[in-house]
């Protein structure tokens, strides 16, 4: 078994019109740069795909990236629980329009619905947002006396997640903080695909290692030095342009 | 003659409070500048919901790791025994109870412990982040803030008239003024600055201050 695939444009080639797509990152630690610039360059080429839904935990920073995604019209709704960043004009633009839909989740909430999805557990309480405009229409149950709050799970299509090393199994590491949604994506979705800066053998990576077990992978691309969102952003680039206007 | 703590004294009067060993979530803001005033012998372990628990100082310019960040985007370094984990487990130490006190930051805090810091209303973009999780389960929500707002209204208050991020979630407010622990439904007022009297301070908050014994002066150094 090889779930290697030879290039991002491949990768991502059987994300269609519609699908709800989970990118992992927050902000830009994660954040798999080159997995969406492929979707975007297929969008421009094709048409293709177009109405999206996205599952990440912020909407954008600058011109790149997943805010490079949204500014080229691909994504009609987006989950996530905190869409504002140093520049979150692409975004903010299109919702005040009215031209993309939000729906707004607690940091944690999201971080544990996806789980949820993941993990085969379609919905469960938790004391966050209790008593606020969130919890507005969901059921509560009182548990040991406290009020809680019922959340359902998420699930997507497909993730788009960014990890450091990987086997060719789909066994992955993480650099950092930029693990964030990774394992918790890779689990949600029905097609993962993760982009990893280093593609070894099975064997390579130490089992006691492993932070998401191939199991959750279903697709494996390597992209050596990825680039950074923030190292993108602070050079004002743009895409698919890519060019530096400092 | 208006006398009150800066935002950087009153962090420092929140850090006399954490104890040496503690886990801490600080608030993006304001609340980061606790890490700075930790007295002597005590070494807190700081949480960043997006994945790191013992997170030190930024690093130098140029020497960022952009994976290696806060809850505030910004570059952070690690200290010796840090740890990475992914936002389940970082939620779960939030909610389950782990956390041994959370700082955050208030637009109005009532006098039951509702908190509402995360939107001023229904114009802009809405952001929640992490704040809705925060206020539950770290075994203290204590909150930093101005005793008044800029246009001199009070931010403690009989009743949020903000959307809430939590209900009875607050445990103690440390104002520019005065701090204030919240009980069975009350302000508590602990200490107050010695040169305002109880009045003027019940002037400059929205419901009543109780007392439980003597208050103490709220004595800051200068910073």
């Amino acid at each position: 078994m090889d779930k290697t695939i030879g290039s991002p444009a491949r990768a991502v080639a059987g994300i269609g019109d519609g699908a709800s797509v989970m990118i992992g990152g927050f902000g830009g630690a994660g954040s798999p740069i080159e997995l969406i610039h492929a979707l975007i360059d297929r969008y421009l080429a094709t048409g293709h795909p177009t109405g999206l839904t996205v599952i990440n935990n912020n909407a954008g920073n600058g011109h790149v990236g997943l805010a490079a995604l949204i500014e080229a019209g691909m994504v009609r709704k987006l989950i996530c629980s905190f869409p504002r960043s140093a520049d979150p004009v692409v975004f903010t633009e299109l919702y005040l329009a009215g031209k993309i839909e939000l729906e707004l989740v607690a940091q944690g909430t999201l971080a544990e619905r996806i789980r949820a999805g993941g993990a085969g557990i379609p919905a469960f309480y938790t004391p966050t947002a209790y008593g606020t405009e969130l919890a507005k229409g969901k059921q509560i149950a009182e548990f040991d006396g406290r009020p809680y709050v019922q959340e359902r799970w998420l699930k997507a299509d497909f993730a788009l997640v960014k990890a450091h090393r990987g086997d060719t199994l789909g066994n992955l590491t993480y650099h950092a903080a930029a693990r964030n949604f990774g394992p918790l994506m890779c689990m949600a979705a029905a097609t993962t695909i993760v982009q990893v800066s280093e593609l070894v053998a099975p064997g390579a990576i130490d089992p006691e290692a492993v932070i998401t077990p191939g199991i959750f992978v279903q697709g494996v691309v390597e992209v050596p030095e990825p680039a950074q969102e923030e190292v993108l952003n602070r050079s004002q680039a743009r895409y698919p342009e890519m060019t530096s206007c400092a | 003659m208006r006398l009150k703590l800066s935002s950087t004294q009153i962090a420092w009067r929140a850090a006399q409070d954490i104890a040496d060993g503690a886990y801490v979530n600080l608030g993006i803001g304001i609340p980061e500048l606790v890490a700075r005033f930790q007295p002597p012998g005590r070494q807190a372990i700081f949480h960043t919901e997006n994945g790191i628990l013992n997170f030190g100082e930024a690093p130098a310019a140029g020497a960022e790791d952009w994976d290696l960040i806060n809850a505030g985007k910004k570059a952070v370094t690690l200290r010796p025994g840090a740890a990475f984990f992914h936002h389940a487990d970082s939620f779960a130490m939030v909610r389950g109870g782990h956390l041994d006190v959370a700082i955050l930051g208030a637009y109005q805090v009532a006098e039951n412990g509702d908190l509402a810091n995360w939107s001023t209303g229904p114009k802009g973009v809405p952001a929640v982040g992490g704040a809705m999780d925060l206020v539950h389960g770290a075994k203290r929500v204590a909150v930093i803030t101005e005793h008044v707002t800029r246009e001199g209204a009070p931010k403690l208050v009989e009743r949020c008239t903000l959307p809430l991020t939590g209900v009875e979630c607050v445990t103690r407010v440390y104002t520019s003024l005065a701090v204030i622990d919240i009980e069975g439904g009350h302000f508590m007022l602990r200490e107050k600055l010695a040169g305002l009297s109880f009045d003027d301070l019940q002037a400059q908050t929205g419901a009543r201050l109780h007392l439980a014994g003597p208050v103490a002066d709220l004595t800051v150094p200068e910073l």
